[in-house]
């Protein structure tokens, strides 16, 4: 069902010059502290979680970056700390160049916005969708008097598709379907005028018919209004198909980014090809399996070296001893794995994606 | 059991015009209308389909696990027990409630949606197996229930050692491996999997499914499983149905389906999932929403989001048939445009030859026996 004639927009224009960094985080690190086992008798055991480390992440103006990973690798986490829901242990956040602290909130609200996973629970089920959009309008002074914040809402509706607007400003949350109740949710995300709207698994509570429209949405703002989107999965053939840059994170730290179409179609990093191996998907052409097993580790008690290497069919000494380095592995394709270091790249046999032959 | 396939491509469940409704009266919700599905010896049927489209609700209504306010309105559901007399068949909507208990768990077994919730938190892993053997098998004793519950675990990749072990100790992977041993502890002959690995992450869910594959050769059960995802059907169902409002719109072999859908909505469906591989195109997914059950569209469920609909498709309901297209496959079709002259190309692809290449899943390498615990120092 390829339609060209409806125009390409949700597709990421790759002739277009590289957009300028909007909001960036360096080094962003997150520790939870919490109580471990329960000690017998009085004292407390504290642990630290190591939710998030040392994360690089740059959000450019018209273009979406994926987060992958699995549950626990800290994808959320990111997202949040970007969002300044909470606060990053150590490292930096800059918007539009300049660090960011905590004194300017409401400013940075404006320009930056999350779009939450679970449509369900976003929106307070006893208040109309007028007033879900109103008061981002009124707070953010972006409309001000009722016929003006009426007409805002009106082409908010008409931006996220939900035609006639007038049809849907009136309803409560319970007498929308989750498609429409996340177009609400992204509608309140852009009443702020933001410049980076941060989607935090926006489709993975929808059912898969509507999840592409949704998708396709997002696609269109970035291609029509220039936002900077950041798209946190755990579904790497979704974020191949809308998004321009992929990051991979794997127990909170980041194990591979470049281009999207790069990363999946010729990883460098043994999760990576993990989670592609393990993907569902009808056009792998034989029996495939998986080479790397177990689940990931505790983030408390984390693997020494590299994260990866209890897993890692690769795996060699130096695994265990050194955290890798970001390697260069291609035109802005990095990935943190000792088989790609010049050291020691040809000790292996460069394990090639073997589970990804081009269609 | 060992050797099960002699009697592979009987029917042993048999779902016939089965209706379930939620409700009495004027506001019942039909969830269930006038479903049949067959599900052979040895087979994995997948059972697709968006929320609300009444595949879980066909699942329990099978079994007769529907609490009030469902109520089964009509149709039989035929288990047949013995592989070697085919013609005996228990309807189990029919049977008294002591056969009913005989029956499931025993011959028909269930790993429900949310098996991190389905085990019970205060008891052992090991408790909760040997309660099941006892209940079913009450001459057994206790020493031969232990072995029977490590024998179990064992074959769903957990060490023994995980036997003391309360739910909450283990991975969510793990719980579910335990849900699926406690399935398989009587040798069923059916199990029904409703979404069992949805809450799971990816690497998991592949390694779960793997092993369920490699036990049904293994064991020769046979497997309804339903799920929301088509794209992991693709590659382990050997014959796919895919449900919309409450209907079976389409069934066919996996690899006809995926090479050749004949519904829109099945077409529509599996270019829902974006590819892992080649050229990144446009895809529009289905516009519209899934129906609300409690106003149903008239004539076909689909139509008003069908971008083929005809006239008639607005007032007449279409019945599953064998679509003229396909003769001497085991496909079924319910939609008008099939009767017509000219199919759209998209579902008149040329029907593929050959028989399903599916079972994809069963890779070439043995499992390692603990899987879950080689993810570093816990």
């Amino acid at each position: 069902m390829t339609d060209t004639s409806t125009g390409m927009s949700a597709l990421p224009a790759s002739d277009q010059p590289r957009g300028a960094p909007v909001l960036e985080a360096r080094g962003l690190t997150k520790n939870f502290r919490v109580r471990s086992q329960p000690a017998r008798g009085r004292g407390r055991l504290r642990a630290v979680v190591h939710a998030v480390e040392d994360v690089d992440l740059t959000l450019r103006a018209g273009r979406v970056t994926a987060v992958v990973g699995e549950s626990g690798s800290g994808k959320t986490t990111v997202a949040r700390m970007l969002a300044q829901l909470i606060k990053p242990t150590r490292g930096t956040i800059l918007l539009d160049g300049k660090p960011v602290s905590g004194r300017r909130l409401h400013q940075y609200r404006h320009q930056v916005q999350i779009v939450f996973q679970d449509p369900f629970a976003s929106l307070n089920p006893i208040h109309s969708v007028r007033y879900h959009l109103s008061r981002p309008l009124r707070i953010h002074h972006r409309a001000r008097g009722r016929p003006r914040v009426n007409a805002a809402i009106d082409a908010l509706l008409a931006r996220v598709k939900l035609d006639p607007p007038g049809q849907f400003a009136d309803k409560l949350p319970h007498e929308l379907s989750g498609g429409q109740r996340q177009r609400v949710a992204i509608a309140r995300a852009l009443a702020a005028g933001p410049t980076v709207l941060l989607a935090d698994e926006p489709v993975s509570m929808l059912d898969v018919s509507i999840r592409l429209g949704v998708l396709n949405l997002l696609g269109e703002l970035r291609d029509i209004e220039g936002l900077a989107i950041l798209y946190v999965t755990h579904d790497i053939a979704s974020a191949r198909y809308f998004a321009d840059t992929m990051t991979v994170m794997y127990a909170g730290r980041v194990v591979e980014s470049g281009p999207s179409l790069e990363v999946t179609d010729n990883p460098k990093h043994p999760y990576t090809q993990l989670l592609l191996d393990a993907a569902p998907d009808p056009e792998r052409p034989g029996p495939q399996a998986i080479q790397a097993r177990g689940s990931a580790p505790s983030l408390i008690t984390l693997p020494s070296g590299c994260r990866f290497h209890p897993r890692c069919p690769h795996a060699m000494p130096i695994c265990s001893e050194q955290q890798p380095p970001d390697i260069s592995v291609g035109e802005g394709h990095v990935a943190a794995c000792w088989l790609r270091h010049a050291d020691y790249n040809d000790a292996t046999d460069n394990p090639s994606p073997a589970g990804n032959v081009p269609a | 059991m060992s050797a099960p396939l002699a009697s592979a491509g009987q029917p042993v469940l048999e779902l016939r015009h089965l209706c379930v409704d939620y409700g009495r009266g004027d506001q019942a919700v039909h969830a269930v209308i006038d479903t049949d599905l067959t599900l052979r010896r040895g087979e994995v049927v997948g059972l697709a389909g968006e929320s609300g489209s009444g595949k879980s609700t066909l699942a329990y209504g099978a079994t007769r696990l529907l609490r009030q306010p469902a109520i089964i309105t009509g149709g039989s559901v035929l288990f047949r027990p013995d592989a070697e007399r085919p013609d005996f068949a228990i309807d189990i909507l029919d049977a008294s409630p002591e056969v009913l208990r005989s029956l499931r768990w025993r011959d028909v077994a269930i790993v429900f949606q949310s098996a991190m919730n389905s085990l019970n938190p205060v008891l052992t892993v090991q408790a909760q197996l040997t309660d099941t053997l006892a209940a079913h098998i009450p001459d057994t004793s206790k020493t031969e229930r232990r072995e029977r519950a490590a024998e179990l675990l064992k074959l769903v990749g957990i060490s023994a050692d995980r036997l003391r072990s309360f739910p909450h100790e283990l991975s969510g992977g793990m719980k579910q491996r335990v849900m699926i041993a406690m399935a398989l502890a009587l040798e069923p002959q059916v199990v029904i999997m409703d979404e069992p690995t949805t809450a799971l992450d990816v690497v998991t869910q592949r390694q779960i499914l793997e092993q369920v594959m490699e036990l049904r050769n293994q064991l020769g059960f046979s497997v309804l499983f339903i799920t929301h995802d088509l794209s992991l059907l693709l590659e382990m169902a050997d014959t796919i149905a895919i449900m919309y409002a409450g209907r079976i719109v389409e069934s066919a072999p996996a690899e006809q389906l995926f090479r050749a859908p004949r519904h829109p909505y099945s077409a529509a469906l599996l270019n829902s999932f974006p590819s892992l591989h080649g050229e990144r195109k446009l895809m529009i997914g289905i516009p519209g929403s899934p129906p609300d059950l409690r106003k149903l569209p008239e004539g076909c469920s689909f139509q008003p989001r069908c971008r083929y609909a005809l006239p008639r498709c607005a007032d007449q309901v279409p019945e599953l048939t064998r679509p003229a297209i396909a003769t001497d496959s085991h496909r079924l079709v319910a939609c008008w445009l099939h009767q017509e002259h000219e199919l759209p190309d998209e579902l008149a692809a040329p029907e593929p030859d050959g028989l399903s290449q599916s079972r994809r899943l069963v890779g070439s390498a043995p499992l390692p026996a603990a899987p879950e615990s080689s993810g570093g120092p816990r």
